[in-house]
């Protein structure tokens, strides 16, 4: 699983960020997180508003920090 | 800049199902919680002035009409009323905003012509919740939608200047009329600031790789909220903003309590009254560097006010302290180029300043 998180690198960026990380341990699944700060790099992936998460090239979510639970049921997909 | 199709279509579909409708009787348990609270805020509010007089002249056992006394009764009136009040709008603002989002907000400008455009982005400019580093990437997003560049810049001036916070704190510190002004002059600089920057037809001024992006919206699951979750949205809004200017709060009555007693009054007329016609453009410059909070530079608009500053040239100062940052320029050079990062400090702080004027001449 290819997990990418999208954003500048505010407070909530890394939280997004952290909380992913979390979600991929806790339920033991392979994955790799990627951070992706560059504003080129998150405007092509069609976002624009951050934190955003994506998960094997499909956008879960924009512009917040995900809940825990959200985060776990799209690793366990 | 052509506005592309996909994102008016990415709505439909694919998002998660809504979830089932509550049971009735788990609504009519939120509802009565819902009332017995707000209930329970106008009870304790309108008690506020007894209760810091108790507190200070009984059981602290100090002198009313004594200028401690009443530097201490300040403190302990004026904060939890200010606190109070910050938690209530924050929080009716946080589920107001839950119908808001950003891709909404860059679907409904992308269709729009310049002057209702302008005027649009400065009001959805307020209701659209955003995260502030969110500024560059939210630029790209309006600007390859089609969003014409004046619109965008009403947009982005008005999200940071006028807010929630910097109106509550007006209000509760100075009343209603300043909050209005506020309000109203700081939406009418977002819309002009904005149609002007759309006349001068800078589009070239963006960088070149924003202008080469192709204005493709990611395929993003459209959320159907339930009511519970616009109030969870609301207790996130006060958890997050409230837990982190409560302390700026406090510390700006504190000092503003202590100067009420110690600094004489008078003291600002002489350099920031309404006759030294230096002041104004003076406040909009010094503000521009200084970065800042609405939470922690409304205190000390007070007390500039209470020691002879003029209404105009503090709020002037106010504007641009929060509406014109450094930071946020370093920010915007990425997707800007010099020239337009210029125009529009500019024209912000010449909408800025004339407020100012005008407030020093008609109060």
């Amino acid at each position: 699983m290819e997990i990418k998180v999208l954003g500048p690198g505010c407070a909530k960026c890394t939280e997004a960020e952290k909380l992913m990380r979390a979600a991929v341990d806790e339920a033991g699944v392979a994955a790799t997180i990627e951070k992706i700060s560059d504003f080129q790099q998150i405007a092509k992936h069609g976002v624009f508003s951050t934190p955003a998460v994506i998960i094997d090239g499909q956008v879960k979510c924009v512009g917040k920090v995900p809940s825990i639970k959200e985060a776990l049921d799209w690793v366990r997909q | 800049m052509q506005p592309i199709t996909p994102i008016q279509q990415h709505n439909q579909g694919s998002g998660p199902q809504p979830e089932p409708a509550l049971p009735t009787l788990l609504k009519v348990k939120y509802t009565l919680i819902g009332l017995a609270g707000v209930g329970l805020w106008f009870a304790l509010y309108r008690q506020l002035h007894a209760m810091a007089e108790y507190l200070v002249f009984s059981l602290l056992g100090m002198k009313a009409g004594s200028h401690l006394g009443e530097a201490v009764l300040f403190f302990f009136y004026d904060t939890p009323k200010v606190l109070m009040l910050l938690t209530l709008i924050v929080f009716a603002v946080g589920v107001l905003r839950s119908f808001f989002t950003p891709e909404r907000t860059r679907k409904i400008l992308a269709g729009k012509r310049e002057s209702v455009g302008n005027v649009l982005a400065a009001l959805l400019g307020i209701v659209t919740p955003f995260c502030s580093c969110s500024a560059v990437p939210l630029f790209i997003g309006f600007v390859t939608a089609g969003v014409p560049l004046g619109v965008t810049f009403s947009f982005l001036i008005s999200a940071p200047m006028v807010n929630e916070v910097a109106l509550v704190l007006l209000y509760g510190l100075l009343g209603w009329k300043v909050a209005a002004i506020y309000l109203s002059t700081g939406l009418l600089i977002a819309i002009f600031a904005g149609w002007t920057i759309g006349r001068l037809k800078m589009e070239d001024s963006i960088e070149d790789w924003v202008r080469e992006l192709d204005g493709n919206a990611a395929n993003i699951p459209d959320q159907n909220l339930t009511w519970v979750e616009r109030f969870g949205h609301g207790k996130t809004a006060v958890r997050d903003i409230v837990g982190k200017v409560w302390i700026y709060v406090v510390a700006g009555i504190a000092v503003g309590a202590g100067i009420h007693g110690f600094v004489p009054e008078g003291f600002m007329a002489s350099i920031m009254g309404k006759d030294v016609w230096w002041s104004v453009p003076t406040a909009v410059l010094i503000g521009i560097p200084m970065y800042s909070n609405a939470a922690g530079i409304v205190p000390v608009v007070q007390a500039l006010l209470g020691k002879g500053a003029a209404l105009g040239t503090v709020l002037a100062f106010m504007m641009s302290v929060i509406a014109l940052s450094f930071p946020e320029m370093v920010i915007l050079r990425k997707v800007l180029k010099p020239r337009l990062i210029a125009v529009f400090i500019g024209v912000v702080g010449a909408g800025i300043m004339l407020v100012g004027y005008l407030f020093n001449i008609i109060i």
